[in-house]
């Protein structure tokens, strides 16, 4: 409709920090939030929640949650939610341990085994949304109680454990040192310098890149500080972490799926898709996407990573519960939406996904040293969920 | 002709002593940040009037409205709303409404599955003590439907009326706040030409009981129908007020003061050269998607040439969309039967992707819904119905991506801060581009174009025209389907006709004419 307003552009001329900074609010107000939180942890707890002991552990409490927000991503993107994925976690843990406490079988066929129960869970669930066209909240609502219902009939109500100790190393293992000096890994620092110069390396060649086509690029400063920045927390956090054990085997597979997933959504054509489908399924269609195979995709996916999150939390505990998973789902579900994904579909970040979840684990581990209970820990990260969503729908307005 | 001098009453109210001015919107300014929507308008509009609003998309008609009925609050605004002789400061919808100010918007507000009834009163229940009166409703509706001539029951769902019918419970219920002043913004502009006509017939016999109406509308054949006075809007401003009442304002004179300068012609001149056939639809049959048993496409035989535009006329509801989208990757309808070639080999229709990729495109009627992605930039747009072409093993280069973008936006003049701008925030002829981009780049042999002007303002469907003949220029094969006839005129070496499903006619562009087209419709109702 001519209101008037549509006429209205703004062409901007050269990008001064000011607008620059508002116009990418969204980009870096996460960031800038999940380093305020840290920050304000790291001095109520004294200096514990930045010590290498604890750090390692954040990273553990975490990885599987992470990973599970990134299929999460896909599927919140694409116009869904997928409920299930705390009661897969807890399922494909006790199928794990049923196959090789009970069966005796070697670790790896059980992951593999685990990871295709987790892909077959996916597709099924995918299909019923997908091609069956329940809504995705019904389909894995039922989902959530059947393999819970499953999980506790197949450990029979018990725990069952301990695993073989090549298993237990998905969780617990750190990636192996050249060990030169005694008290710091230097593989892991290795490691983090030269990733953290791959990702600056990377991130000039694309700047340099978009400068040839004319495309507005930040400001020179303010890329330097956003690489800066990036460098000293990568390098002072793998730093930290070798002067403890060095890099877990957990965080390295996390990284990779991270970096997978970033530029799946970034850079493919399935992940333009995606966007495309959450954003206008009709238009999607019409333009010869098939968009009900991608969605069935998403939950095949989403299938895959929550088996796989099971077999790490499983090996973390080193035994399979019946409670094990119980609400993760809930956590997954509000990483995304603290990162910034919309819960109309089309819109969210991998990379705001997964500041999200370490929002809510930076929390988590947080107020625990601090000695919160477990029920104000909840009030506090409910009120979180409210606050960044409702930052983001007033910032939308405007 | 007469011009509206800000502040002061026109010269020639004073002339007919008997007429009043109903309302008087005087020097209304309104801005939003970074631009003026409306500089110094006015508006007066006679008791008993019926008064049509033009404009181009942007011109700020819709701004005024929602000033006027008090959307845009007092205070938002400068200027003077003067209505039935006293000034009026409204602070919203409901406070214009109690005076019977009533705007009826294009895009109707009727809750589908809720009852003709129910919506007529809805939020104006008729109740006692919140008990709803039922009996009391239902036999005020029915008296209701019947002052707007709508046969069809009170309790009948919203949901299963057209959207003719749909228009006249949106008046019923605006009759049912006693209107005294009737806004309707682009009423007809997803009517047939039948519905369009009673419409209109209904806003003459308002005008005889007392209702003055504000009808803003692009339709200026049905402008020159009912209209007493028209009040011109370019770019925020008021440019004239016509006088219809003496002698008639000719379409050209009203297009003259819309955009500035005279249309030389509407449509741009093109020497076609049509060559061999190269596309041909044969025995091609579809069926209602619910309903097995409707024969909605029946038995379409057509062909293109090479570098021929080809039009398909007919009534709204002939099913022109659903052959389209039947043929279409089978976006319509089931049971379809039928043969696509394409340069005589017989190609696979049967999904969009294979459509596309035997160089079929397909632009909808409606882009916001089907064509647009409303909430991603130009450039993810552009190139989402042929990724390929921009990507290799399924990688995007965003530089090559960027670069096609910036190809089509100088190439059809799309009208924006840069390519990253997002689709919602563009005009609807801008949009409309924006959707031809995305077909043009996954280069297609045929491309149909399904109302690919409806809601546009007139410089831009001169610029889509001029796209539609580069590209019959260039030996594509273009089908056109439009509901404007003199478009269809205007554009066309070929014409078929569509009625009920089936093409019933076919005329060459030099013999064609829209009383032709008009009769062969009739004549098909007939049998």
């Amino acid at each position: 409709m001519d209101t008037g307003v549509s006429s209205d552009i703004r062409v901007e001329k050269r990008e001064s920090y000011g607008s620059f900074l508002k116009t990418h609010f969204r980009d870096y107000g996460m960031l800038v939030s999940l380093l305020v939180i840290m920050a304000f942890f790291q001095v109520m707890t004294g200096g514990t929640l930045l010590k290498p002991l604890n750090l390692t552990n954040l990273v553990l409490q975490n990885s599987y949650i992470v990973i599970m927000a990134l299929g999460m991503l896909l599927v919140i993107v694409s116009g869904h939610i997928d409920l299930s994925v705390g009661s897969i976690v807890g399922f494909i843990g006790g199928l794990a341990a049923v196959l090789m406490v009970k069966f005796d079988i070697h670790f790896v066929p059980t992951i593999i085994i685990c990871l295709l129960v987790g892909a077959l869970i996916g597709a099924v669930q995918g299909y019923w949304v997908a091609f069956l066209k329940v809504p995705s909240f019904i389909v894995t609502l039922a989902g959530m109680l059947v393999f819970k219902g499953l999980q506790l009939s197949l450990l029979g109500g018990q725990s069952v454990g301990p695993f073989p100790v090549t298993f237990q190393r998905l969780s617990s293992g750190f990636i192996p040192d050249v060990g030169v000096i005694d008290t710091i890994n230097l593989t892991s620092l290795t490691l983090g310098v030269v990733t953290t110069a791959a990702l600056i390396y990377f991130s000039y060649r694309t700047r340099l890149n978009q400068q040839k086509h004319a495309v507005e690029t930040a400001p020179f400063g303010f890329f330097v500080f956003k690489n800066a920045l990036l460098a000293v927390l990568l390098i002072g956090f793998s730093y930290l972490l070798s002067t403890y054990r060095g890099l877990p085997n957990v965080l390295v597979i996390m990284f990779a799926l991270v970096a997978l997933y970033a530029f799946v959504t970034n850079r493919t054509t399935i992940g333009r898709r995606i966007y495309a489908l959450g954003g206008n399924e009709k238009a999607a269609k019409l333009s010869g996407i098939k968009t009900e195979r991608l969605t069935f995709l998403t939950f095949v996916n989403m299938g895959v990573l929550a088996a796989l999150a099971g077999l790490i939390f499983a090996a973390r505990l080193n035994t399979a519960t019946p409670k094990a998973g119980l609400g993760f789902e809930l956590d997954v579900i509000a990483a995304c939406f603290i990162g910034g994904a919309s819960a109309y579909g089309g819109v969210g970040k991998v990379t705001g996904a997964v500041i999200g979840a370490f929002v809510m684990g930076v929390m988590n581990n947080g107020m625990s040293i601090l000695g919160i209970g477990i029920d104000y820990q909840q009030v506090i990260k409910g009120l979180v969920l409210l606050a960044a969503v409702t930052l983001d729908v007033y910032n939308k307005k405007k | 002709m007469h011009r509206a001098e800000p502040a002061s009453r026109p010269a020639f109210l004073i002339e007919r002593d008997e007429m009043a001015a109903i309302l008087e919107m005087r020097g209304i300014t309104k801005t939003f940040p970074g631009v003026n929507a409306l500089d110094n308008v006015n508006l007066t509009v006679e008791a008993g009037e019926i008064h049509a609003l033009v404009g181009e998309n942007g011109a700020g008609k819709s701004t005024l409205m929602k000033v006027l009925s008090g959307v845009y609050p007092y205070g938002t605004y400068s200027g003077d709303i003067v209505f039935e002789g006293e000034e009026r400061r409204f602070k919203g919808i409901a406070d214009s409404e109690k005076l019977g100010i009533i705007i009826i918007h294009q895009e109707l507000a009727l809750v589908p599955l809720l009852s003709i009834a129910e919506n007529i009163f809805l939020g104006n229940e008729q109740a006692s003590y919140g008990v709803i009166d039922w009996s009391r409703a239902f036999a005020r509706t029915k008296e209701l439907l019947e002052r707007v001539g709508l046969k069809e029951s009170p309790d009948t769902l919203v949901t299963n009326l057209g959207v003719g019918k749909q228009q006249l419970v949106e008046i019923a219920k605006a009759l049912s706040k006693r209107v005294k002043l009737l806004i309707l913004d682009e009423p007809t502009a997803s009517l047939n030409e039948k519905d369009s006509d009673a419409l209109l017939e209904l806003l003459l016999q308002f005008k005889a009981q007392g209702i003055s109406s504000i009808l803003i509308s692009h339709k200026l054949n049905e402008i020159s129908k009912v209209a007493d006075s028209i009040t011109v809007l370019r770019d925020g401003s008021t440019v004239e007020t016509l006088d219809c009442r003496g002698e008639a304002v000719s379409e050209d004179r009203i297009i003259r003061g819309m955009v500035g300068r005279a249309m030389e012609d509407r449509y741009p001149k093109r020497e076609s050269h049509v060559g061999d056939p190269i596309f041909a639809v044969e025995n091609w049959n579809a069926y209602h998607p619910i309903h097995a048993d409707r024969h909605m496409v029946k038995d379409i035989n057509l062909h293109i040439r090479k570098g021929e535009i080809v039009g398909i006329a007919g009534l709204m509801g002939a099913g022109r969309t659903e052959f389209a989208m039947s043929l279409f990757g089978r976006t319509y309808g089931q049971n379809i039967r039928g043969r696509v070639l394409l340069h005589g080999r017989e190609i696979d229709v049967s999904t969009v992707s294979r459509a596309v990729a035997n160089g079929i495109a397909y632009v909808t009627e409606d882009r916001k819904t089907y064509g647009l992605v409303l909430d991603e930039t130009i450039v993810k747009n552009v190139t989402l119905a042929h990724l390929g072409g921009v990507s290799s093993n399924a990688v995007i280069d965003e530089m090559r991506e960027l670069a096609v973008a910036n190809d089509y936006r100088n190439k059809l003049r799309i009208r924006s801060a840069n390519v990253y701008q997002q689709v919602v925030n563009l005009s609807g002829g801008n949009q409309q581009k924006v959707v031809l981009s995305k077909w043009l780049f996954a280069s297609p042999e045929i491309l149909i174009l399904d109302e690919p002007t409806r809601g546009i303002d007139v410089g831009a469907k001169y610029e889509i025209y001029t796209i539609i003949n580069s590209l019959a220029d260039a030996g594509k094969g273009v089908l056109l389907i439009s509901s404007e006839m003199p478009e269809l005129l205007g554009m066309c070496d070929r014409i078929y006709v569509m009625n009920e499903g089936a093409l019933i006619g076919e005329f060459a562009a030099a013999e064609a004419s829209q009383e032709k087209i008009m009769h062969s419709i009739v004549k098909s109702g007939r049998r």
